[in-house]
């Protein structure tokens, strides 16, 4: 039954995350690009994290991809021209593709773990998910708080209209 | 064959190459952007992955830091590249050639 759910989260995530680079749709890459990251959230609740999918899917699907919907369809993209490739460009791609393919064939081939664990159960998981958070990653948690209020400043600003600065010119 | 670590270990390579490889060949600033985004899951399948197989929850937690910076840094992204488009009306990444000598 495992094997089966791997098989189809696997199939789901890298099948949509295909179709996310080859879709020259922009709101239909987006969408792909949401049901790969479901795929994803599926593949972490088969290793038992139950608490990081549940995230993932809540800040991917609920926050960051409609994000990106919303600025694709503000910016409206469909209909750019399609530009052919400098040369100099595709050859560079060609290699870096290449290389990349060799990598994951040797990794594939030779990166194998050969006497890998396997049990893994948690008990009482996300009780000490949280006292993990609240004790020894309590720096880092107030950091993450902190960046994200810096990140929230910083998106006012750069979307702000700088109304003086633009009548300056 | 009975899924274990190297199975999850390969799905997150491919995922990462895959991600790279939108990197690579699309020009839209948009769907690089999102490519980013699948590299980054990438890694944090590993880290999930190696976090249950060895009975160590450390590996979830970073994994929690990773989702709020990625929030946080697509929130900043998005914002860079409304204001790139606002000014110069263009969201191909060769068109942004103005820093090359």
């Amino acid at each position: 039954m495992d094997n089966l759910l791997f098989c189809f989260f696997a199939a789901l995530t890298l099948g949509f995350a295909l179709a996310m680079v080859f879709n020259k749709n922009t709101v239909n890459a987006v969408l792909c690009l949401l049901l790969s990251l479901l795929g994803v959230a599926g593949v972490f609740a088969l290793l038992d994290a139950l608490l990081l999918s549940v995230l993932l899917v809540f800040v991917y699907a609920g926050a960051v991809v409609a994000l990106f919907l919303f600025i694709v369809m503000l910016l409206n993209l469909q209909d750019l021209p399609k530009k052919p490739y400098k040369k100099i460009s595709l050859f560079a791609g060609m290699i870096a593709a290449a290389l990349l393919g060799l990598g994951v064939w040797s990794f594939v081939t030779r990166g194998q773990f050969s006497a890998a664990p396997v049990a893994k159960v948690f008990h009482d998981g996300l009780k000490d998910y949280g006292a993990m958070l609240f004790t020894t990653y309590l720096l880092p948690v107030e950091v993450v708080g902190f960046l994200l209020l810096v990140a929230m400043l910083g998106v006012i600003v750069l979307s702000k209209k700088l109304v003086g600065r633009e009548e300056s010119k | 064959m009975n899924v274990g670590l190297n199975e999850y270990l390969i799905l997150s390579a491919l995922l990462f190459a895959i991600g790279f490889l939108g990197v690579l060949v699309r020009k839209n600033t948009l769907v690089i952007y999102m490519c980013l985004e699948l590299m980054l899951n990438a890694a944090n399948l590993a880290l999930v992955a190696f976090s249950a197989f060895n009975h160590n929850l450390d590996g979830q937690v970073f994994v929690f830091f990773i989702i709020t910076v990625a929030a946080a840094e697509v929130s900043v992204g998005l914002a860079l590249i409304v204001a790139v488009y606002r000014k110069r009306q263009v969201t191909h990444v060769e068109d942004l050639a103005t820093l090359k000598l």
